[in-house]
């Protein structure tokens, strides 16, 4: 359905859907030649600025047919660039790259030869990904082996940041002269680290250059183009492109259409400088934009129409950059084009009001007409804002592409509260990536990995030992068979888990001086506050505030699995420990009575049975308790969040059977849902369940359901969805989503891909289209409880 | 008596009444309507249910029966309802769920506490608790005592009611019930009497008595193809409705997914070439309740 689009905005999307995703090696020809111009000559901070400023200077400027607001990443949409220094891809990676069914990327003869002859050559045991693997202890191989947990920093950098109001407010030479200040305030004379500081800030002074010159192309390509423009009208927007590139990023937008292209281009600077964990995000773009808009409209120099239109634009080309190519458990863990950024919508202002505006809905809209996959999008939702916002975004909900998600900015305030964030700074903030909270524009929340929970419950069974293979890689807890109260097992699972945070944490360490020695973002510290004020890199804890997360998966099914041994080992005594660990070896074979009874008659979370909730408390509390407040290297803490990407499927596939009736290697359950078909008593049970944990504590929590269209039908079905929502949030849940779809559908997607191309469902944190998902995550999803009316 | 016998509690129950709901069933109903989509509600009695299709044939059930009522044969189980006492024990062994047990003896007092539970919804979306049936006004007690509980709560109540019951035991309730839901289901005497197995003489007074006492009344009408939808029905209906000058009106479009049950029970399901109505059918007649100037609404 085109529906609103103009031909336009048709046509941009036309080509922003049908282009195929594929390796550009322009950006890795360049870093390779600048690090050989410059590694050894200058400080690592200003290597990667010079690295930065020639890609800058030099990478092609495309400019496409039709577009209001430009800027690529790539040489076109959908070309996608690596990043050597991070991750120094085999010809073997290309090759799975190209051939891959799902998440593929095309690459062409000649880009498998300059890596082969010019990139792997440099690179070869230099990448960050080479240096972190040789520093990681035994310990910690066996335990990312055996899918104990994931490293998010092996192939990608940190990121995992937002950006705020200032690019609206200040240019590039402001910053610039800001930047040029506190060199002048170095104290070399008492400041041992007054270099440091002083390399570091030419870096970001540099930097500041680069994006200026960057644009400074595009407004020399745009002109250029003009010349040779026989359509007038054409000639006329490069002509004014190329003034908008004159003007941003060195100063402060003046318009609604300098703002979109100012975001844009310190957008692709970010992603261009590192490959950062998902990309970069606007955050609030409704609250930064509005001024703007307002303004603007007042004056009569811009109408709704356009301002949707420029909107669009901007919309197709965050669906122009994919995710780049990811390997290996990287690409388990995370195996979609999407990247993760996440438009804030609603919610509050810094001062706390209502932060609902016109914009607001345009951009619910924009994601209902453009229906495509990036950029992702939630609604920010307050008891301050009106139940006409939620409703008319419920509309959005209903089509089923699982966009926006719904988020409780009270809670995502208390939980930042929480955090020691100040008010205002807290109010300031928001979700990001999947549904992590983080002070925009302030703080670096770092995600470090999955943890998975099932896989230390089936190590604690064992004693130790890995059943897969048979390694002892936990610590000696005490053989289970011996024990007598779920609560002994419980504390023999806390031990290990204790074992197995210490390896993470211990890696994550290590890790982060990596980045911190050798991999600075000077681009990125310019926008992220204190890092120039502090003189300190991104990378190197410049940032006001440094969460670092733990994301544990499967709370769902251990808490299932634990509640069948509570109750039909320790409480019904139907079974011993020692034969229900004896079938879970067998995987069931010859005992399928056994099965539907675990399966059928055990108390199960998501039904609001405290029964089963109460263990679900209880582990949650270990893995918080075990996590939270834990320091990080960069003075702040360690925290918990409940979510899984794809996660869930790659760490269901390295666990045998479990005692909640799970079969060897399905998916765990994802974020803080129930096991898939566990929860039988509607939804409103499932959200009494989900709210029994205390997601103020953690920074973010992740549920999904699944309803039938049937259920959301008409102004009834919108007002229920809306009841739902402010029912959850009143009991501080952090997030919810909806896939609305029925399984039927799903089923015949799986079987006629081609018929349903356009299919787009919710995962978990984000949509995807149906056909690029693995079988088992299909399956896994068309396995949830599909809630309906009665 | 605080006890009754409930034979389900749903919930996130959207079509009982306002918002988002929690229903709860009570079994028994004096009623026998050929389309009656829970026939396992109208004894008074708890039972036994068998579906043959999950049985796994483990001969769980067999061991567990105190009362020697179960036999596994060759072609699944055999139920002696004479022997059985009804203890419940072969459904809460069953590993497979092809045995459940119907009908759950329960305090008030546990029934709202389930009720409780979703409270946040009820106040959130204007809710509340349904009580439903089989007839709720069977277990007149019981009834009485879980609206009483309901209001000292603070939980909006609805009554789902066929309005067979004496004028005394609904006065008795009225004052705890926000909402009554009451079924129309037939004008002609004698066409109740086939279809529905009693005289309608009784339910068309007590609405009337129940309009004149200040109630809220929400009328519904399972339409039913063949056996209540025609034009003649329909208008005594609705003139019978704009007489008592009530306004709301629900219509209920039959579908046979209770067919399935009566095969599991054993009974026979009387509407054999009974049809779903078409969308357009729906219109066409909400258009001629509408036209005596009701508002129709179509599903709870």
């Amino acid at each position: 359905m085109k529906r609103g689009m103009n031909e336009r905005i048709q046509s941009l999307r036309e080509q922003s859907l049908t282009a195929v995703p594929r390796i550009s090696m322009e950006r890795a020809l360049l870093v390779t030649e600048a690090y050989k111009k410059y590694s050894g000559k200058v400080s690592i901070p200003m290597l990667r600025a010079l690295s930065f400023k020639d890609l800058c200077e030099n990478k092609t400027i495309c400019i496409n047919d039709g577009e209001l607001i430009v800027g690529e990443r790539g040489t076109a949409p959908q070309a996608t660039p690596t990043y050597p220094e991070l991750c120094c891809h085999t010809l073997e990676d290309f090759q799975i790259m190209n051939d891959r069914k799902k998440i593929s990327f095309k690459v062409d003869a000649k880009s498998r030869k300059i890596q082969e002859e010019a990139i792997i050559p440099y690179w070869q045991g230099k990448s960050i990904r080479n240096l972190i693997f040789e520093q990681m202890t035994d310990e910690w191989m066996d335990c990312y082996k055996a899918g104990i947990f994931t490293e998010f920093m092996e192939q990608r950098a940190p990121g995992h940041t937002v950006g705020d109001d200032k690019i609206y407010k200040k240019g590039f030479l402001d910053f610039k002269g800001e930047i040029e200040e506190r060199i002048k305030e170095l104290d070399f004379l008492n400041d041992p680290k007054a270099y440091d500081k002083q390399e570091q800030l030419r870096a970001m002074k540099i930097s500041c250059d680069s994006i200026i010159k960057f644009a400074k192309r595009h407004a020399e390509k745009a002109e250029e183009m003009a010349k040779h423009e026989n359509d007038p009208r054409r000639r006329k927007e490069l002509n004014e492109i190329a003034k908008v590139c004159r003007y941003v990023p060195a100063r402060a937008p003046r318009t609604f259409k300098e703002a979109l292209q100012m975001y844009w281009f310190v957008h692709l600077s970010v992603i261009t400088e590192l490959n950062t964990w998902d990309a970069f995000c606007p955050g609030k773009l409704d609250q930064h934009l509005y001024p703007f808009y307002k303004e603007e409209i007042d004056d009569g120099t811009l109408t709704r129409q356009e301002a949707k239109e420029l909107l669009e634009c901007f919309w197709i080309k965050f669906n122009n950059q994919p995710a780049p190519p990811k390997v290996g458990i990287t690409l388990e863990e995370s195996g979609t084009y999407t990247d993760f950024c996440n438009i804030n919508i609603g919610g509050i202002k810094p001062d706390g009001s209502d932060g609902v505006n016109e914009v607001s809905y345009i951009l619910l809209e924009i994601i209902e007409e453009m229906r495509i996959l990036q950029p992702s999008t939630n609604i920010q939702v307050s008891i301050k804002n009106p139940d006409h916002f939620i409703i008319k975004a419920a509309e959005v909900i209903r089509e089923g592409m699982g966009f926006p998600s719904v988020f409780n900015t009270d809670a995502v305030v208390k939980e930042l509260l929480n955090q020691g964030k100040t008010l205002e700074d807290a109010r300031r903030g928001g979700t990001s990536g999947c549904v992590e909270v983080g002070c925009f524009g302030k703080e670096a929340f770092i995600l470090t990995g999955y943890l998975n929970l099932v896989k230390v419950l089936e190590i604690t069974l064992s004693n130790g030992v890995d059943p897969r293979t048979g390694k002892k890689i936990g610590i000696e807890t005490d053989d289970v068979t011996k024990m007598e109260s779920i609560d002994e097992l419980l504390d023999a699972f806390s031990k290990q888990l204790h074992h197995f945070v210490d390896i993470k944490i211990r890696g994550n360490n290590v890790i982060e001086r990596i980045y911190t020695k050798y991999m600075p973002a000077p681009f990125m510290s310019i926008i992220i506050d204190d890092c120039i004020e502090k003189a300190k890199d991104y990378n190197a804890g410049g940032a006001r505030y440094n969460s670092r997360y733990i994301q544990a998966v499967g709370i769902g099914s251990i808490t299932d699995s634990l509640s069948a041994i509570q109750y039909h080992v320790f409480d019904k005594k139907n079974i011993s420990l020692e034969k229900l660990l004896h079938i879970l070896e067998a995987d069931f074979e010859g005992y399928k009575k056994e099965r539907l009874l675990l399966l059928n008659k055990t108390p199960k979370y998501g039904n609001d049975d405290d029964y089963a909730d109460d263990i679900m408390l209880k582990v949650f509390n270990i893995a918080h308790d075990e996590i939270n407040e834990r320091p990080t290297m960069s003075g702040d803490k360690y925290r918990i969040e409940m979510l899984p990407t794809t996660c869930h499927v790659y760490f269901g596939s390295v666990i045998g059977a479990t005692p909640d009736g799970r079969k060897a290697g399905l998916p765990l359950s994802e974020g803080i849902s129930p096991v898939q078909s566990a929860d039988k008593n509607g939804p409103t049970a499932v959200i009494k369940s989900a709210s029994k944990m205390d997601h103020l504590r953690t920074g973010g929590t992740l549920l999904n359901q699944k309803f039938t269209p049937q259920i959301v039908k008409g102004e009834e079905g919108l007002r229920n969805i809306k009841d739902l929502i402010r029912a959850y949030f009143k009991l501080d849940g952090h997030h919810i989503q909806f896939n609305i779809i029925d399984a039927h559908t799903l089923g015949q997607a799986q079987k006629n891909p081609e018929k349903y191309k356009n299919l787009i469902v919710r995962v978990a944190g984000y949509s995807d289209y149906f056909h690029n998902l693995s079988k088992d995550l299909q399956d896994e999803i068309i396995n949830r409880t599909e809630h309906k009316s009665f | 008596m605080s006890h009754g016998t409930v034979f389900n509690i749903q919930k996130y129950s959207l079509h009982n009444g306002p918002g988002i709901r929690t229903t709860v069933f009570l079994k028994g109903c004096p009623l026998s309507c050929w389309w009656c989509h829970n026939p396992e509600s109208r004894g008074m009695d708890s039972e036994i249910l068998f579906i043959e299709d999950k049985c796994i044939a483990c001969g769980d059930c067999e061991r567990v029966c105190p009362s020697e009522a179960i036999k596994l044969t060759h072609k699944g189980i055999k139920l002696d309802k004479a022997k059985c006492i009804l203890c419940g024990k072969c459904s809460e062994s069953c590993p497979s769920e092809a045995l459940e047990k119907i009908g759950r003896k329960m305090r008030a007092e546990e029934v709202m506490d389930e009720v409780k539970k979703d409270r946040v919804f009820y106040e959130e979306s204007g809710g509340g608790v349904t009580f439903s049936g089989g007839e709720p006004l069977i277990q007149i007690n019981f009834l009485e005592n879980l609206l009483t509980l309901s209001k000292q709560m603070g939980i909006h109540t609805v009554v789902d009611t066929s309005g067979y019951s004496s004028w005394e035991n609904i006065d008795r309730i009225k004052g705890n019930v926000d909402i009554f839901l009451y079924d129309i289901k037939h004008m002609d005497n004698e066409k109740h009497k086939k279809y529905i197995g009693i005289p309608n003489v009784l339910i068309l007074e007590n609405l009337k008595r129940l309009v004149r006492s200040g109630s809220r009344i929400w009328v519904r009408i399972p339409l039913i193809p063949g056996i209540n939808d025609d034009f003649f029905n329909i208008a005594r209906t609705c003139e019978y409705i704009s007489s008592l000058r009530l306004k709301d009106l629900y219509i209920l479009p039959y579908h046979n997914i209770a067919k399935e049950k009566y095969k599991r029970l054993g009974m026979k399901y009387k509407i054999p070439d009974a049809y779903s109505l078409e969308d357009k059918e729906l219109r066409e007649i909400s258009k001629l309740f509408k036209n005596y100037g009701l508002n129709v609404k179509i599903g709870g």
